[in-house]
């Protein structure tokens, strides 16, 4: 029998210029816990296009306090809505090459459900909400990325269903 | 009034943050805007489109009708592009 049991934070925002490693976040959000049944992992990685045009990196400029902040709103928006026992998010900011990873969101639940719906609700918000932005390195020079409509009716249909819907009771 | 820019807006206007004192007049985050875009050509560039400007005040969101009184910090900003 374990002697000991470290439990886990249950909730984790860091934004970071390293890269990091998604087996340790996962690990260290579950550790010593046998209440967690279901953990999504979603993780953003850098392409080496654009809209088609290639790449050679991307700069990621950010609002140091209130991205914090505006992350750990919607990580608190996400556990009313969901019966959550973990969440992490991490996003990168400066410099980021082709290949390498941007951003990590992990949910942690008793049943799948939950955790699916979690991950894709912060990610959706991550996109329109948190305030970051992208510089791509093209050959014709840096520009910066465009919104995308796409994803600002992503976030905007988590508007419309009531906080504690059916997923949050259903069973995976 | 401590005013922070960011992404292209900071580009254009030129600096990152500096501290402003607008005239009792400006009331809202709109007429913030309408009164930076009178400063200068970086700022008329910056704020050429209004509409396409998110605005932060204390580090939260706010709308263009949002009142200034009594804000620490006023942020501007691009649509975000994270995640």
């Amino acid at each position: 029998m374990a002697a000991t049991v470290t439990i886990a934070p249950d909730k984790t925002i860091r934004l970071q210029r390293e890269a990091f490693d998604i087996a340790a976040e996962v690990a260290a959000l579950t550790r010593g816990r046998a209440d967690i049944g279901a953990v999504v992992t979603f993780t953003g990685v850098c392409r080496a296009d654009e809209n088609g045009e290639a790449i050679a990196a991307l700069t990621l400029e950010h609002y140091p306090d209130m991205a914090e902040a505006e992350i750990a709103r919607h990580v608190e928006e996400a556990r009313t809505r969901w019966p959550l026992l973990g969440v992490t998010v991490i996003h990168r900011y400066g410099r980021i090459a082709p290949g390498e990873v941007i951003v990590l969101v992990v949910t942690a639940s008793s049943h799948r459900a939950a955790a699916f719906a979690a991950a894709e609700f912060l990610m959706d918000y991550l996109k329109t909400r948190a305030p970051f932005w992208k510089q791509v390195e093209t050959p014709a020079g840096k520009e910066w990325v465009e919104a995308k409509a796409a994803d600002n009716s992503a976030a905007e249909r988590w508007a419309a269903q009531a906080p504690r819907d059916r997923l949050s009771k259903g069973r995976s | 009034m401590k005013v922070r820019y960011f992404a292209w807006v900071r580009e254009r206007v030129g600096v990152a943050e500096e501290d402003v004192d607008p005239p009792a007049g400006i009331a809202t985050v709109g007429e913030f805007v309408a009164w930076l875009s009178q400063r200068g050509d970086g700022y008329a560039y910056a704020f050429e489109n209004p509409k396409v400007i998110r605005a932060a005040i204390d580090k939260s969101h706010v709308h263009a009708n949002a009142r200034i009184a009594g804000a620490g910090e006023i942020a501007f900003f691009p649509p975000m592009t994270g995640g």
